[in-house]
């Protein structure tokens, strides 16, 4: 299969992931937004280490992965205190940093 | 000898400093000290005058270098001296006439308990009047210049509780300066055209300069002189100048500074023999003040403002002279000095009038005054005769000769200004008559105030009517002894040349003509207040009558065209510079504000929206970014 | 460069003087109120002593910038702390080291501090040592010859003023005391941000200055303009000419930049009033000589068409606007921007009697200015009001305040025998000799000045006494003591000018040279010019 389509999957899981950033309130929902983006990221890396021939992109990859991984214990750790404190896991109603 | 000369100056100057910052200590000697100083000045000047005779008629200037002035590239000015025949003669004007109204204030301003600062005043006048005759150069004559005007403001707005007092001042002040803007200006001209402003070289190279060069100095300087000599367009202040004391209208507004005008138009002679046009200028501006005077004269019932409209009439005679050129320069002169004797001494005897009259100035309010004070009738009386030109007298040497220079011009120009001249001694023997009988002739018609208080009309003390007595003997001897041979001519031909000029008929004639109108002056008025009794309420009068006390509407026009226009210039200004200057940079301030109002509404707190700048801010990147690379 | 002077740093001390002074007046204790004002008072003459120094050793035939120091500051960029005087910074220097002990003198009791405030608060220290900073700064700025120290002190500068003009207003206000506290403020920040706008253009100025020539000496980037080797290409040149000279025309202020001006003079007390006009607006003008003219010389030629016809407008839509005005202080300020004009009009006339005439003006309006507003001062911490309409008859109560005030107006209006005549006269004949037209209708503003004085000194002073000024005491001694050397100062210019004269010659001849202009020659050789 060419690899261009890959390519293709990557850009719709990025545009899907950044919608649902952009519209969801639900904090948890928003969140598994951005890990659809990280991994349409990862598609792309990997696919474009296929399309050079070299490992660059499959290494990045794993990268990724494991800044992924960190990232998930710190937001969801983030999540669930704010929702313990506002009972609530609406992104809309932590506006408190506005002027 | 010519180191005395900074002494002239130096002595009035020096009283007007010990004066004005001595403080109470010096209230009791005050007016002994300036008097003296004065005197002191005059003394010199004698000395000078005797040295000056034993001299050639050419070898008589005598210069003095104090130091330089100003200093700078290009630019030299000196403070340095002058003194030739024609500053002599000024110099023995003003410090002689000055010394005797020194004198006569002693008396006249006893009960003043600012009169200390009035002879610091006076001498400052006196210093600064010696110093305009005497500066070598044209920068160091402006100084005196402002001089004699601040001395002049000061004065006049003496008795300051006076609100009209404080705005004559004002106004004369302001009046003065329009003009010396002209000097200055003529100045500048000068300073570019010959490099610098000194007498000696700037007259000597006159005959290099282009005609249209010359004639813009020369009206400029006449503008000069007519804001000085309260002539016609710039005289509106010489009548208010009138609420000053009475010696200061005297020695300031009559005899000595209003004819500084004159003295720098002649002084100034070889720009204005180059420059006919300028000249031509000079001659209508003199005409038609010797008639605008003369009209206001006649109809003035206040007797300090009927002599101040004859003052404006006498110099306008002096600039008419001034401006025939060599045929006139020396008799405007002669004039000068005679009218300094007997104008001085009329206001002199008003002033006395109005010190036996409670102050009272209105002319209707006196009369029959003779009997209560005979030595002020005398005096005056002689004065009268001299201004009226009655023959033998000074006034009628002066004036005649600038009759007969009037004619002398020559063409339908002679005659118009010997026709105008003619008029105007006629006119001047008809107010000078009504002053003289609705004063001292007639009945008596004065009446108690309205405190009850009734004027006991009385002879002046002794030091105010010996100053009077000594200017009655100017009045009737000085024409004599300058006509007679010629003699004016020959002390002054020197400095400013002479011409004898040929009147188209016989001087005899013009002589005989000059007497026949001023008979009919007298009569006229003889007719109208001496046979008559006088109303002491004016009568309404004609037309001209009433525009003749007011000023002839001149000051009406002022008033109309510059006092509101200018008011409502200002407020004008006053309101762009607000709302407008001011509200340029506050509307550039508060759009700012605006905007960043509008900015700071996009820091919303909802991280989403953030979230979409940041995506749109990338997408757009990228594009531009691919954008660029396609093209 | 000068051998007489070399190892000690006369200049550096002169300026440190008063900067010390500010930090040990700012440090003396709350209670000491007193001690802190004859401590100012002491510093401010010592510095003028320093100054006369100066003004002593300074040769008016040697060096152009004479006195000079020079170290490194901020190697990288080749900044240098630079210092220099020539004779127009000498006569500065002079002007600010004069006139700050008399506004100390005048300022005596303007920030006592209430009975109501706390004991710990020592507003008096503060105003003292703010005002000796403000000269510490000054005369740094007319000693610096290297762009950007004068740059870091043109703008340090107004940190201070701000906090004199904010901080310690006119207690003569009408209306509340919020109200006053609320124009004040106003006022002070309006000060601030017109002058940092002009001190950022002229920063980007300053910093493309820097990229064009490579480092920030004036005489080396003069030296290196006039001998060729620095080229600046046209617009680059007028675009840095534009930069420096907006920075100097609010400051020094010409229209239409001018209205901070009034609400700053009105607002603040009068000494702090003249210290605005009479010495921090001088660096502006001073600057326009030295950096503008100096630096730009061909681009000063080009925009001078412009820069005098706004010189004119201030000239006279400045004395239009005085005459116009109710309060005393806006009134003189508006005076201020009608001479301001002619400071600017003499710098652009380029010919030697104008710059003179302009270099004299500065000092001297400095100083009639200080006698009319400290004067006026007076008159108002007495009567309690700004008003012009609010008094009346004033001569017949207090005769020597009026006489003080009335030569104070006198030299405003410029007559002969007083100091401004000789400069305002010196400006006209050297305008005229180059631009007649403007000469003329300059000439108007001697019409006009005479206007606006007279009719301040006869609304306030002359007329019939008013029933509330009927009570008002005659100037005191410490008064006299501001009034009367300032007076004696005025005078003794006003007929002798040659000291001054002397020293600012030379610097005029070489700033003619810098721009490449001869004086126009008269029309006319006559026997004294040729001699």
């Amino acid at each position: 299969m060419n690899p261009v389509n890959y390519l293709y999957l990557a850009a719709l899981l990025f545009t899907i992931g950044a919608a649902g950033v952009l519209i969801r309130r639900n904090a948890i929902v928003v969140f598994m937004c951005v890990e659809l983006m990280l991994n349409a990221c990862n598609l792309a890396f990997v696919a474009f280490s296929r399309m050079h021939g070299n490992l660059d992109g499959q290494i990045i990859a794993f990268f990724t992965m494991v800044v992924a991984a960190a990232e998930v214990v710190v937001g969801l750790a983030i999540i669930v205190s704010v929702f313990r404190a506002r009972h609530s896991a609406s992104v809309d109603d932590a506006s408190l940093m506005k002027l | 000898m010519e180191n005395l000369i900074a002494l002239l100056v130096g002595a009035p100057l020096l009283g007007a400093a010990v004066l004005l910052c001595g403080g109470r200590r010096l209230d009791k000697v005050g007016h002994w000290v300036g008097t003296l100083l004065a005197a002191a000045s005059f003394a010199i000047g004698l000395a000078l005058f005797a040295d000056m005779l034993g001299k050639s008629a050419d070898d008589r200037a005598l210069h003095q270098r104090l130091y330089t002035w100003i200093p700078v590239e290009g630019f030299q000015a000196d403070i340095a001296f002058q003194l030739d025949q024609l500053s002599m003669t000024f110099v023995l004007l003003i410090s002689g006439v000055g010394t005797l109204i020194h004198v006569y204030s002693i008396g006249y301003m006893e009960h003043d308990e600012r009169r200390r600062r009035f002879f610091g005043y006076l001498n400052l006048f006196v210093a600064a009047m010696l110093l305009l005759v005497l500066a070598d150069n044209y920068l160091l004559l402006y100084f005196g210049w402002e001089g004699v005007g601040l001395a002049s403001y000061l004065l006049i707005g003496f008795w300051q509780h006076k609100p009209s007092a404080a705005t004559a001042a004002k106004k004369a002040f302001l009046v003065n300066r329009v003009g010396d803007m002209g000097l200055s200006i003529a100045i500048m001209i000068m300073f570019t055209t010959f490099g610098t402003f000194t007498f000696g070289p700037v007259l000597a190279a006159t005959g290099e300069a282009s005609e249209g060069t010359l004639t813009a100095i020369g009206l400029m300087l006449l503008l000069a002189a007519c804001g000085k000599s309260a002539q016609v367009p710039l005289q509106s202040w010489l009548g208010d100048a009138m609420e000053g004391p009475t010696p200061v209208s005297a020695l300031i507004h009559a005899a000595t500074m209003v004819t500084a005008g004159v003295y720098l138009i002649v002084r100034s002679a070889d720009i204005f023999n180059a420059a006919p046009d300028a000249q031509t200028v000079v001659v209508v501006v003199g005409a038609v003040t010797l008639l605008f005077g003369a009209i206001v004269g006649c109809a003035k019932d206040d007797i300090k403002k009927a002599l101040a409209g004859s003052t404006m009439s006498q110099i306008g005679y002096m600039i008419l002279a001034a401006g025939l050129g060599p045929i006139g320069y020396v008799f405007a002169i002669m004039h000068l000095v005679t009218h300094g004797f007997f104008k001085a001494g009329l206001f002199l005897g008003a002033g006395s009038v109005m010190h036996g009259m409670n102050d009272e100035v209105d002319m209707r309010r006196y009369g029959g005054l003779r009997k209560y004070m005979p030595v002020t009738f005398v005096t005056f009386g002689l004065g009268y005769l001299a201004i009226i030109g009655f023959p033998g007298l000074s006034g009628f040497f002066s004036k005649d000769m600038i009759i007969e220079a009037a004619f002398a011009k020559g063409g339908t120009q002679g005659w118009i200004l010997g026709s105008v001249t003619l008029l105007g001694a006629a006119i001047t023997a008809y107010y000078m008559t009504r002053v003289m009988l609705m004063t001292f002739f007639g009945e008596k018609r004065w009446q108690a105030d309205a405190e009850g208080h009734e004027p006991h009309p009385h002879e002046s003390p002794k030091s105010m009517t010996i100053p009077m007595i000594l200017l009655a003997f100017g009045s009737v001897f000085a024409g004599g002894i300058f006509g007679v041979g010629d003699r004016f001519v020959h002390w002054l031909e020197p400095v400013t040349g002479y011409a004898h000029g040929h009147p188209p008929i016989s001087a005899a004639a013009v002589t005989s003509a000059t007497v026949a109108v001023m008979v009919i002056g007298v009569g006229l008025a003889y007719l109208q207040y001496g046979r008559r009794p006088v109303p002491v309420v004016a009568p309404r009068g004609s037309l001209l009558t009433r525009a003749a006390r007011r000023d002839l509407l001149q000051d009406d026009f002022n008033h109309a065209v510059f006092v509101r226009g200018g008011t409502h210039l200002t407020r004008s200004l006053v309101y762009v510079d607000h709302s407008l200057v001011d509200g340029v940079v506050n509307g550039t301030a508060a759009s700012v504000g605006g905007l960043s109002g509008r900015l700071r509404k996009l820091q919303n707190g909802y991280a989403r929206s953030y979230a979409v700048s940041m995506f749109g801010g990338t997408a757009v990147l990228i594009a531009a970014t691919l954008l660029m690379r396609a093209v | 460069m000068s051998e007489i002077n070399a190892g000690f740093p006369l200049l550096t001390v002169t300026a440190a003087v008063p900067a010390v002074g500010a930090i040990l007046t700012a440090a003396v204790p709350a209670a000491r109120r007193t001690a802190a004002k004859w401590l100012a008072l002491l510093v401010s003459l010592a510095t003028l002593v320093l100054a006369a120094v100066v003004f002593v050793r300074f040769e008016p035939g040697g060096d152009r910038y004479q006195l000079t120091e020079s170290h490194a500051w901020i190697k990288d960029f080749g900044v240098r702390y630079e210092l220099g005087v020539d004779g127009i910074g000498v006569a500065l220097i002079a002007l600010t080291a004069l006139l700050i002990p008399f506004i100390v003198l005048a300022g005596w009791h303007d920030a006592d501090p209430l009975e109501t405030s706390s004991k710990r608060w020592r507003p008096t220290q503060g105003f003292f040592a703010l005002i000796l900073m403000v000269e510490a700064m000054v005369i740094l700025s007319f000693e610096a010859t290297d762009v950007f120290l004068f740059y870091v002190l043109f703008e340090a500068m107004l940190i201070p003023m701000y906090f004199l003009i904010g901080g310690f207003g006119d207690r003569a206000h009408a209306g509340s005391d919020e109200n006053a506290a609320a124009q004040r403020s106003y006022a002070a920040v309006k000060f601030l941000l017109y002058n940092l706008v002009g001190g950022l253009i002229m920063l980007a100025a300053v910093i493309g200055l820097y990229v064009v020539a490579g480092n920030f000496s004036l005489t080396e980037i003069a030296e290196a303009r006039a001998n060729g080797t620095l080229d600046m290409a046209t617009n680059t040149e007028r675009l840095l000419f534009l930069g420096f000279f907006f920075a100097f025309a609010v400051k020094a202020p010409l229209w239409p930049l001018h209205t901070w001006l009034p609400n700053a003079m009105g607002e603040a007390t009068a000494p702090v009033a003249v210290l605005i006009t009479a010495v921090v607006d001088k660096v502006g003008t001073f600057a326009m000589l030295r950096f503008c003219l100096g630096l730009f010389p061909e681009a000063s030629q080009w925009a001078t068409p412009a820069i005098i016809v706004l010189a004119l407008i201030s000239i006279v839509y400045g004395a239009l606007v005085a005459v116009g005005q109710r309060d005393i202080k806006r009134l003189v300020a508006y005076a201020s921007i009608s001479h301001f004009g002619f400071i600017v009009l003499g710098i652009f006339a380029m010919t030697s009697q104008g710059q003179s005439g302009a270099t004299l003006y500065m000092v001297n309006h400095g100083i009639s200015t200080a006698a009319l507003m400290l004067v006026a001062g007076f008159l108002i911490s007495r009567r309690g009001s700004r008003l012009i309409a609010d008094y009346g008859g004033v001569q017949k109560v207090a005769p020597v305040l009026a006489g003080t005030f009335l030569i104070g107006g006198l030299a405003t209006l410029s007559l002969p025998g007083l100091a401004p005549f000789v400069s305002e006269f010196l400006v006209l004949v050297g305008t005229y000799a180059r631009y007649p037209v403007a000469g003329v209708i300059a000439t108007t503003g001697i019409v006009l000045a005479a206007l606006y004085t007279l009719v301040l000194y006869q609304r306030t002073m002359t007329g019939p006494v008013k029933e509330e000024v009927r009570s008002l005491p005659d100037l005191r001694a410490r008064e006299l003591a501001v009034a009367v050397p300032l007076i004696a100062v005025l005078i003794f210019l006003g007929v002798f000018p040659k000291p001054l004269t002397d020293v600012v010659n030379p610097a005029v001849r070489h700033t003619m040279s810098d721009v490449q202009q001869t004086d126009p020659q008269p029309a006319i050789q006559t026997v004294e010019a040729a001699k």
